[in-house]
This record gives structure tokens, C-alpha cells and sequence, in this order.
């Protein structure tokens, strides 16, 4: 379907050679972006070019709409044909809007009513990070742990499957993706013991096709005779057993909450998993496998080819759920199919996407808690002085929990050759606190104070040299860069920020060239689409909120510095700078 | 830190508690709204079966005003939706070092307790050689270094393979699943908060043991935590109201704690080993 789609498209000349160095930029045509990352390749490319940096000064806003749930926006809105389909956070409310008339007027509304107790169980505020469409469905999930298919013309639900328990605390808050005929969702909820899945459902029934489980016996995990990890640390049997002590692997975490990628070539998905839990890591000897890191998937069965570890015996919650951008590019002088990965431990990682090989992992932050990657073994290399211990304070430990960068994906252009990385620039002090309470059960906390990092500025956003391992220029902000970034062939690049500016810069040399207020905090995920009437837009939805923003969209107690996990005690002067909201902004040049 | 307040405090909060009724609260007939768990028992239950359903009847009572709940499971967040959101006024149990509320004087003092069965070698320490072979359950909070103190204890002490962890999100409360567990011989020994242990082994199908543990020398974490009532910082007029309430009622409240079995100490446990 996809491939047919790309030869419809009148501008496929221009496409490929702009695209010569993306995977695959292909599957949409070049107006479009009908998933979150806009392509299989996570690029966050627009191939439009329209808006450049000569007239965006002229950019200004065409419409506007009102998501009517103030709370963390972090969602993509996605563009197929004339209509764009947009998701709000909890209570998930899908929106269809006419792209075709004026002020685009909404063309249905979808409800699917999930259950009010998943609030109470989402760790960082009630996000969802958006829909993908295929087939003429749109794919979403919800909080509460369904994933739902809606037919695209009438807004009718065609499928729902329960996937997550919330008894558990098990929830669903990240963007799908289709993947031939089939639908890869994950779950969140590692903070509670959640142990972590991916699931495949059928496109046209939303019946489970396979769950690949994060840890657990080889046959739980989709481990075979295909399974082929380039670490000698990655072979033997039930490594997702025998790498826990006893049955902690039952609810070791290692969620997969963040992003998926597809090389239809070499025909696999990969994915991130997120950090072990919920044990405290000195409960938990071993290397906790498979959290906290990537596996390398086939997708007709789930079966894995490879799987590395970024973070082994997470100490510090550095997911690997980050997005992995894959690219074609010549690698030390030869042609190679790469994978870059930012990841919370502070690396840009370049990993050979068809063995799983570690090329590089260059720092892109402040890092005291590691002290590089051995490429030989692909070991992270932790220092011993930041480990958490109980009893201790232990202070400078950077990056924070959230990770030199969270789930804020970062966009590649293939103009610039340059990757956009969106990100925080912060550090923690960790020390046992006075005596909590949780289901009348006491128990000494640890109270996780963050802080900005080196030049106080606790958002970067930076430009990096995917090929020299360094970063071309850096724009520091008040507050952690919590939106994503969009690259576009016009050489704008555009992200948000905390205090609620969207903002285009020059993807060469990072000046700023525009800006627009919005109403709240930015946090989303812009995209570019081209319009019926030939024009290319930018959207971006506004509303502060997540972990990062929850002090604004909870209405934290600025008080309570160890409030969202630590978070609020770096995040005070937020809420002077901006209030709650729910709103999608759409830009174009008049 | 925890468990006491300061002498001229609790002389302060006496002497408020002696004058300010009579001039604030004097006819004052609105509800008190009391912040409680639906479903965690023994402390509290939807259908007032709890001894904290107990023990606010008899303060309502006490202070001759209705009783009124309001309902949230006591998880991340609880104080922020309960007190924080204005929802209610009063916890009726939070541990006196909870820096969250502003607390009453404590009212009852319990520790972390083992359970094994009747008949089988009691819980003898956490030294390495008595930890292994025996089977261990754990209440399991969460990441971020929030594990119960016992589990902290077993853990320096060796033993994690042989150790479970019981979640206290999922089906019921986890110390009723860890008494099942070692009823039901899946653990030999359940490191379990006090009131719950009590209760639970109460209702156990087969006999089990209970006793009082200590943490080992040099672990920096408690094992007994003094309980008090919460309300919002700030009320310092509930808060003296309830103060005399606890006082005046004392032999009341002590006699719903013994209906419940919880397992009570009196002063701070001494480490394992300790002089």
C-alpha cells in the first residue's frame, strides 16, 4: 500500500533526490504525514520547501482549534488527503478536521469513553502521543490500555482491543505504528511493575497476531533461532530469566512506551524498551534483561533478530525508548544502513541497523554517571561514585531521571545532514527522605531533586553532526526542550518551548527567525503538511503538561520539591510562565 | 524525627486544643470529611468496615459532627487529590513523620512484623546463613528507591533470588496476598507492615505466627513508624480539635487497635545487635 501511494505522488523525482540519504521517506507522499514520526524512518521530515528561511517572517496563523482537555498536548496531528486527524490526552478524543474549508471546520469526533481510574495510575501526566493512519483507519490507544481502529471517512469505530490492565497499572500512552498488516502497540508502567509488551494486531480485526514480552523465557520474548545479537552479553538461553534474581522478572518493566521504526528492506521494526522495575537496583542483581534497551524485530511474527543494551542493570531510569532514526549514510568512508538513537543515558548512539553493532556513542549532554561505551563489548561504562545508594546523599548525578533527553523526538534533514535534537540539560541530587505512605504502607522515601545543569539552562536544543559525533550549534532554553522538532526542505527547522513559543529556525545555523505566543506550554510534536490549496503548513498543538510540565497541568505544590518524581523542585518558575491549555495552532505564509 | 513532636508543641497544641473549641468550632455541625482508602482494608472500606471507619465514627461522634467521606485509593498523588484538592479535611492514619499534612500527636506506634507459619522455625534475622533456604515476601512499592524496609534489609543481607515482591497496586491489598502466600506455603516468611499482618493472620486459614522484627545494625532505614492523624497544613484548629480528642479518648482508640490485633510497640526498636 504504501509503495502505491509513493508512485502516485507527482513529485517523486524531487522526493528521491532529496531523500537519497533517508530509508525511507517514501510511504508518504510528499504533502502528507499520516503518522506521528511522518515515516518509517522516524525522520520528521517534510520534503515541502515552500517556507523558507528568506519568508518565514511572514508566517502567520491560519486556524486554530480547541482540544477541550487542558492538559500535557504531546500528541503529532497527522495528515492524510484533505483531513487532518488530531488526539487529544485523556479522555482521548479524536478529532477529523476539513482541511478542505476555510478555518478547517471539524469533520467528526470520536469518544472512546476509557475508564477515569487510568488517570490515577499514569506516572507523568495523562498523555498520548498520537495516531497513525493506514488503510483508511485511524489507528489510536488509550489510556486505560485499548487500541482502537476508526474508519477515517466517518469517524465509526471499526475495532477495539483491550491490551493493559489498569488494575495493574498498566496503560497505554504512546503513538502506534502500522507496519504492513499490522499494528504495533506498547504498554507504559514500569514505575508500577508492569512487566512491558509489545503487541501486533491485525489491521482489519484488531485481533492479537503476537506479544513480544521485554523479559521472561526466550519463548515469551519472541528469542529463536533468528536471533542473532552482535554482544557475546546478549547470547544464552532465558537470558530474560536468568538475568533477575528469582521471579523479578514477573514485573521487571521494560515498557514500550516510546517510538518504532521499520526498514522495510531488511524487513525489521525496531524498538526501544524502557528501564527495569520496579526493585530498587541493588534488589535486582544482574543485567535485567531485555529492559533499557533495543530490540531489531521481524514483523509477520514478532521473532527477534538482535538486541542491545543500552543501559545494563539500569541504575538511574534511562529508558531506551527513544526514538531510533534510521539512515543510509556513507559511515567512515563506506555505505552504511545506520540507526541513531539519542538516549536518556546521554549518547547519541550509531548502531549498523542490520547487526546491531555500537559504530559510535558520543555524548550530547553533561554526563557524570557514565563514563563512555567499551565499542568492543558495547558496555556502558557506570561510575561507581553516582550510584544510588541507600542512606546516602549522592549529588551531581546528570543526567536527571528523565535523561539528557526524553521522549521528545528529534528530526533529521538530509540537506543539512544534521539531526535536531530537542532535550533537557539537567542534574539531580538524590538523598532518603522522611517517611512515605503509599496503600498504608510506610516507608523512608528518596527525594530526587533536579536542577539545571552546566550554564543553568535546563533546555538545549542541538543540532547535531550524526557523522562527526558533535554538535554544529546549540540553542540553550529556560526550560527542558519537551516538544519535538521538524525538519523541512525549505531549511527551517521548527520545536517548542516550555513558556509556549513556536519557533523556526535556520536549519544551517540556528539563528531564530520567527516566533509565535501560544496560549500554553509546548510540548507536542510539529508537523508539515501541504494543503488542498497547494500551500505548505505547520501545525504544532500548545498545552503544557507531562512529567516535565505536570507542576502546570496537575497543579502541583510548587512546595514539594520531590512532587512528579523530583521534577516540580526544577520546574517552580514554570507556572509564572505559563498556564494550562489545549489548543492546535496551524501556520502558513499568507 | 518521626515520631515525636517537640514538648512546648505538643504544650501548645494542649493549650489551643483546651481554648479554641469552645470559641471556633462552638454549634459547628458540618461534616467531618474524612480522606479514606475504598478498598484497603484494615485500615478503611467503602462499606465502614476499617478501623479507621471505626476510629472516625468515634471522633465524629466525639465532636458531635456527621461523618462524611471522601473516597481515594492511597496511591501517588493522594494528598494532592484528597486535602490538596479541598475534597476532605482528615486522615485518619499517616505515618508522624508524613511532612506532607500537618499531623496530630501519634496515637499508635507499630512495626514491621514477620509471619511464618505455626509449628515452622520463626524469622531469626538477616544474617546471610538464616536467610538462606526460607523463602521471603516483600511489600513492593514501587522504583525510585522505594522498597519496604525489609526488603532493603534482605537485600544487604544476600538474599534477592529467594525474595517476591508483592505489589501494593493489583488485586486487593498486598499484605492479604502475602499472607495467603505463606498460608498457602508458596513463601515461608512475609516481612509485613504491622496492622495489616495482624489482621490478615486473624483471618488466615491455617494457623500462622506473628512477631515483631528488627532492622540489622547499620541499616539506616526504621522498622517501626509512629501513626497520627493528618489534615491540611495550616488547620492548626483541626488539628488541636483532634489532638483532644486522641487524648480524652485514648482507652477507646487503644481498644479498636486491640479489635484489629495491631501489633503494637512502644518506644523506637533498638537495631538487631545494638547495645
Amino acid at each position: 500500500m504504501e509503495l502505491g501511494r509513493a508512485l502516485r505522488t507527482t513529485c517523486m523525482a524531487i522526493v528521491m533526490a532529496t531523500t537519497s540519504t533517508m530509508a525511507f521517506a517514501q510511504q508518504a507522499t510528499d504533502g502528507e504525514w499520516p503518522m506521528a514520526a511522518h515515516d518509517h524512518a522516524n525522520t520528521r521530515y517534510s520534503p515541502l520547501g515552500q517556507i523558507t528561511p528568506a519568508n518565514v517572517a511572514q508566517l502567520k496563523l491560519v486556524f486554530s482549534f480547541d482540544m477541550a482537555v487542558n492538559r500535557g498536548q504531546e500528541a503529532a496531528p497527522v495528515v492524510v488527503g484533505s483531513t487532518m486527524y488530531v488526539v487529544a490526552p485523556y479522555p482521548n478524543f479524536l478529532y477529523a478536521l476539513d482541511l478542505a474549508k476555510p478555518q478547517a471546520p471539524l469533520k467528526w469526533k470520536f469518544a472512546p469513553n476509557p475508564a477515569a481510574k487510568a488517570q490515577g495510575v499514569a506516572c507523568c501526566d495523562v498523555v498520548n502521543r498520537g495516531v497513525a493512519f493506514a488503510d483508511g483507519k485511524v489507528f489510536m490507544n488509550t489510556l486505560d490500555g485499548q487500541s482502537i481502529a476508526v474508519d477515517a471517512a466517518t469517524g465509526k469505530e471499526v475495532w477495539r482491543t483491550k491490551l493493559a490492565d489498569i488494575a495493574k497499572g498498566e496503560t497505554i500512552t504512546m503513538a502506534p505504528l502500522v507496519v504492513k498488516d499490522k499494528v504495533l502497540v506498547g504498554n507504559s508502567g514500569g514505575e508500577l511493575g508492569v512487566r512491558g509488551w509489545l503487541v501486533a494486531l491485525d489491521t482489519a480485526t484488531g485481533k492479537e497476531a503476537w506479544r513480544a514480552w521485554s523479559t521472561g523465557p526466550d519463548a515469551d520474548v519472541l528469542i529463536g533461532p533468528d536471533f542473532k545479537p552482535y554482544y557475546e552479553s546478549d547470547r544464552g538461553k532465558d537470558l530474560g530469566v536468568k538475568t533477575w534474581p528469582g521471579q523479578a522478572w514477573t514485573i521487571g518493566g521494560g515498557n514500550v512506551w516510546g517510538w518504532l521504526s521499520y526498514d522495510a528492506q531488511a524487513d525489521l521494526v525496531y524498538y526501544g524498551t524502557a528501564n527495569p522495575g520496579p526493585w530498587n537496583p541493588e534488589q535486582r542483581p544482574g543485567a535485567n534483561k531485555w529492559t533499557a534497551g533495543i530490540f531489531a524485530r521481524r514483523p509477520e511474527d514478532g521473532q527477534a533478530r538482535w538486541f542491545y543494551q543500552y543501559s545494563p542493570h539500569d541504575l538511574h531510569d534511562y529508558d531506551g525508548v527513544n526514538e531510533n532514526v534510521l539512515l543510509d549514510l556513507p559511515w567512515r568512508g563506506s555505505p552504511r544502513k545506520l540507526l541513531v538513537h539519542p538516549d536518556r543515558n546521554g549518547y547519541v548512539y550509531v548502531l549498523d541497523r542490520l547487526s546491531g553493532q555500537v559504530l559510535s556513542a558520543e555524548p550530547f549532554v553533561h554526563i557524570t554517571t557514565t563514563e563512555g561505551v567499551d565499542l568492543k563489548t558495547g558496555q556502558l561504562k557506570y561510575n561507581p561514585k553516582k550510584q544510588p545508594r541507600v542512606g546516602e546523599v549522592i549529588r551531581e548525578i546528570c543526567p536527571v531521571s528523565p535523561g539528557g533527553k526524553d521522549w521528545q523526538p528529534s528530526a533529521w534533514s538530509p540537506r543539512t545532514q544534521l539531526l535536531y535534537i530537542p532535550h533537557q540539560n539537567m542534574c539531580q541530587d538524590t538523598e532518603t527522605y522522611d517517611v512515605s505512605y503509599i496503600a498504608g504502607t510506610p516507608y523512608v522515601g528518596v527525594d530526587n531533586k533536579m536542577y539545571g545543569g552546566p550554564g543553568g539552562n535546563r533546555g538545549v536544543f542541538t543540532a547535531w553532526d550524526v557523522l562527526a559525533g558533535r554538535p554544529r550549534w546549540r540553542i540553550p532554553e529556560r526550560f527542558p526542550v519537551w516538544s519535538g522538532a521538524l525538519a523541512t526542505a525549505g531549511d527551517v527547522v521548527f520545536y517548542g518551548t516550555m513558556e509556549g513559543w513556536f519557533k523556526a529556525v535556520d536549519a544551517k545555523s540556528g539563528k531564530q527567525l520567527w516566533q509565535f505566543k501560544t496560549e500554553s506550554g509546548i510540548i507536542g510534536q510539529p508537523i508539515s503538511y501541504r494543503g488542498p490549496d497547494g500551500r505548505q503548513y505547520v501545525a504544532i498543538l500548545s498545552g503544557v503538561g507531562g512529567w516535565a510540565g505536570a507542576i502546570v497541568s496537575g497543579s502541583l505544590d510548587a512546595r514539594d520539591g520531590t512532587a512528579a518524581k523530583g521534577f516540580v523542585n526544577a520546574m517552580k518558575d514554570l507556572p509564572a510562565f505559563t498556564g494550562k491549555g489545549g489548543r492546535l495552532y496551524v501556520f502558513a505564509l499568507p | 524525627m518521626s515520631s515525636r513532636c517537640p514538648d512546648q508543641v505538643l504544650a501548645m497544641a494542649m493549650a489551643a486544643a483546651l481554648l479554641l473549641p469552645a470559641a471556633a468550632h462552638a454549634g459547628d455541625a458540618s461534616p467531618l470529611r474524612v480522606c479514606a482508602d475504598p478498598d484497603n482494608l484494615p485500615y478503611s472500606h467503602r462499606d465502614g468496615s476499617g478501623f479507621e471507619n471505626r476510629i472516625a465514627r468515634l471522633v465524629a461522634a466525639d465532636l458531635k459532627r456527621p461523618l462524611d467521606y471522601f473516597w481515594q485509593e492511597q496511591r501517588r498523588g493522594f494528598v494532592r487529590k484528597t486535602l490538596g484538592a479541598g475534597e476532605c479535611d482528615v486522615f485518619i492514619g499517616v505515618p508522624a513523620g508524613f511532612d506532607k499534612v500537618l499531623r496530630t500527636r501519634p496515637y499508635y506506634r507499630s512495626t514491621y512484623v514477620a509471619v511464618s507459619r505455626r509449628g515452622e522455625p520463626p524469622f531469626a534475622g538477616f544474617a546471610p546463613d538464616q536467610l538462606r533456604g526460607r523463602r521471603f515476601g516483600v511489600q513492593l512499592i514501587g522504583n525510585d528507591l522505594a522498597a519496604s524496609p525489609p526488603g532493603y534489609a534482605l537485600a544487604e543481607g544476600g538474599a534477592t533470588a529467594n525474595v517476591t515482591g508483592f505489589l501494593v497496586y493489583g488485586d486487593g491489598p498486598a499484605a492479604r496476598r502475602m499472607v495467603d502466600a505463606v498460608a498457602g506455603k508458596a513463601i515461608d516468611v512475609a516481612l509485613v507492615w504491622g496492622p495489616q499482618a495482624g489482621w490478615f493472620v486473624r483471618h488466615a486459614p491455617v494457623p500462622l505466627e506473628l512477631a515483631p522484627v528488627r532492622p540489622p545494625a547499620g541499616l539506616p532505614l526504621p522498622f517501626d513508624y509512629a501513626i497520627a492523624m493528618g489534615v491540611r497544613k495550616g488547620d492548626t484548629a483541626l488539628r488541636d480539635r483532634l489532638d483532644d480528642v486522641l487524648r480524652r479518648r485514648r482507652a477507646d482508640i487503644d481498644a479498636i487497635l486491640a479489635d484489629y490485633a495491631v501489633p503494637r510497640v512502644d518506644a523506637p526498636a533498638a537495631p538487631e545487635g545494638a547495645p
